[in-house]
């Protein structure tokens, strides 16, 4: 899997699905869509200043709330590479599985890392590199069998595939 | 090693004696649910699958509840693909405008979920069926998707925190109040990954009603579930509801729980969690003066009977204060009918306040009833995060039919005691 390269947008604690994709817009599933609202309740700057490959990074809980799927959908569509957090979320952390949204756990990282540093996520490893400061973390690897769906990117190829 | 309620129940379905916490399994599903929001979704998901059709017409639920009657074309045209796609596969259980309700109310009522079951929902507030004895929890579209096509579905097995609930409530705390009370206490992610399981003497007071509300709000505390223990309540609703079998399981003596608390139902007050987590509870004492501008009774939480009666009870004779913009949601057209037969609807209407077809709509600031800027409501649903309700700069508080009632006379924050 390619590793994730990109400045970051830190956010806090419990980042709810309401503010990733506000309900109002969620009469729509189209990914390029739901993209120019992400986040917009919490970070109106985001989708103006977000860049393909860029990394988000939150504390405890990110994606809580909602299941709906729209959530991981809006972020990926908006370029963001990868989510880390210190936790996340089940069901956001199923959703981001099943669409092929590369997140990781890791609460040293979550904390130390600033918005705007340029940071480095290599998934084989799970290792996590600040090249602002020079800090690397270990995050947490998946277990196999979500590795698995990863590498078919995403649970429909997996199903398809089995 | 002993075994948790749900672990039993996983482990059933996975067909193995016995599973523990952190295992990955593969478990087979009683029903798969969706709703007009996350269906599209799933259905799109699905038809790139290599499968043929869905695995089972009568296991899955499509519940079209959250923008219906449609509120605008793109709603509209989603309502539209459901439609077609429940007609093409001959789903049973589709639930249009006329049969429609709040899908967490619905099932249940229509006894499509009973004790002993898996149920999977692309919906996270899922949990509610774990009322009944049920292992039920929310996924997102895609595991919808897997899951009409496969009848199957990945889990973690999950460890579990135990609630042991004594005491007999006060005559104004309900289900809500308890659940708040304990989202309160551990947080909004003090369940995270866990199943939350309730147990204890103080359950025979509870309603059937009141252990849906709780079970409904273990996701607000991150819970991956919540579950109660089958007794003659929870029989006596499913012989009613239901003509499906239903299989009991209790937690071994030995079972292991990552914590345990245990909470004296007769020490509890009216609870409001405060702007913007279900985690910022006061009790009804703490509220100080907050003056509001809706209130909203109603959705998955507190839609039933039981929370129809309560508040008719308290707002009868008298009328809604000024200003104040009162919105009563029946959950299920059963529901509505029945508040009307017993003049509960006479009585909101006659207090000044409407009433309407059942819909999730305000719950998530969908319609009928979106706030505008610096406005506040007093909901009995299920989140108040930013702008969860309308605009980023509103604020919901969470409450009891009891408290949201009381409040809609005072036009403020108030306890039933503060009018009755």
């Amino acid at each position: 899997m390619k590793a994730a390269h990109g400045r970051v947008f830190k956010y806090g604690d419990n980042v709810d699905t309401d503010v990733i994709i506000p309900a109002r817009y969620l009469n729509s599933s189209d990914p390029k869509e739901l993209a120019t609202h992400c986040m917009e309740d919490i970070d109106k700057d985001f989708v103006k200043n977000v860049t393909e490959g860029d990394i988000m990074v939150a504390n405890k809980n990110f994606g809580c709330g909602s299941s709906r799927e729209h959530a991981p959908i809006s972020i990926k569509a908006s370029g963001i590479s990868c989510v880390i957090a210190e936790t996340f979320a089940r069901i956001f952390y199923r959703n981001a599985i099943n669409i092929g949204l590369p997140i990781i756990e890791c609460p040293e990282a979550a904390v130390a890392i600033n918005a705007g540093d340029e940071v480095e996520v290599d998934f084989d490893s799970g290792i996590i590199t600040d090249i602002t400061t020079g800090q690397k973390f270990q995050g947490q690897a998946f277990p196999p069998f979500m590795q698995k769906i990863i590498d078919c990117e995403g649970l429909v190829n997996y199903i398809n595939q089995k | 090693m002993g075994m948790t309620m749900t672990q039993k129940i996983l482990a059933a379905h996975a067909g193995l004696p016995s599973v523990s916490a952190g295992q990955l399994i593969e478990a087979d599903l009683d029903l798969v649910l969706g709703n007009d929001i996350t269906s599209p979704v799933a259905i799109h998901e699905i038809e790139k699958m290599k499968v043929d059709g869905v695995f089972h017409k009568d296991k899955i639920a499509l519940v079209m509840d959250h923008f219906v009657p449609n509120k605008d074309i793109k709603s509209a045209q989603h309502c539209k693909c459901v439609r077609e796609f429940a007609c093409k596969h001959e789903i049973s259980n589709y639930f249009d405008v006329g049969e429609m309700g709040i899908e967490h109310a619905l099932l249940p009522e229509k006894g499509l979920t009973v004790a002993g079951d898996v149920i999977i929902g692309a919906d996270s507030h899922t949990c509610t069926y774990g009322a009944l004895g049920a292992f039920s929890t929310g996924v997102g579209s895609t595991d919808m998707a897997a899951g009409m096509a496969t009848g199957k579905a990945w889990f973690k097995v999950p460890s579990a925190i135990k609630f042991n609930l004594v005491g007999k409530p006060a005559k104004w705390v309900s289900g809500k109040d308890v659940i708040l009370h304990i989202i309160g206490m551990i947080g909004v992610d003090g369940a995270l990954y866990k199943s939350m399981e309730f147990v204890g003497d103080g359950i025979q007071y509870l309603s059937m009603d009141d252990r849906l509300t709780i079970a409904n709000m273990a996701i607000e505390a991150g819970g991956k579930n919540g579950i109660f223990p089958v007794d003659d309540v929870t029989r006596a609703y499913m012989k009613e509801h239901s003509t499906r079998e239903f299989v009991e399981y209790t937690a071994d003596e030995d079972a292991v729980y990552d914590e345990e608390y245990t909470i004296d139902l007769s020490t509890l007050r009216p609870t409001v969690a405060f702007p913007h987590l279900p985690e910022n509870t006061r009790t009804i004492d703490e509220v100080g003066d907050v003056k509001i501008d809706q209130v909203v009774i109603g959705s998955c939480t507190n839609g039933r009977m039981d929370d129809l009666r309560i508040s008719a009870s308290i707002m009868k004779g008298k009328k809604v204060a000024k200003g104040v913009r009162v919105i009563v949601i029946p959950a299920t057209q059963k529901i509505y009918l029945d508040a009307m037969e017993e003049g509960l609807i006479r009585t909101f209407i006659e207090a000044g306040a409407i009433v309407s077809t059942p819909t999730c709509g305000p719950c998530l600031g969908g319609y009928m009833g979106v706030m505008a800027e610096g406005e506040r409501c007093v909901s009995t649903t299920n989140r108040n995060f930013v702008g969860r309700m309308g605009h980023v700069e509103s604020e919901v508080y969470l409450a009891s039919p009891a408290v949201a009632a009381a409040s809609a006379i005072t036009g403020k924050i108030s306890g039933p005691e503060e009018v009755m």
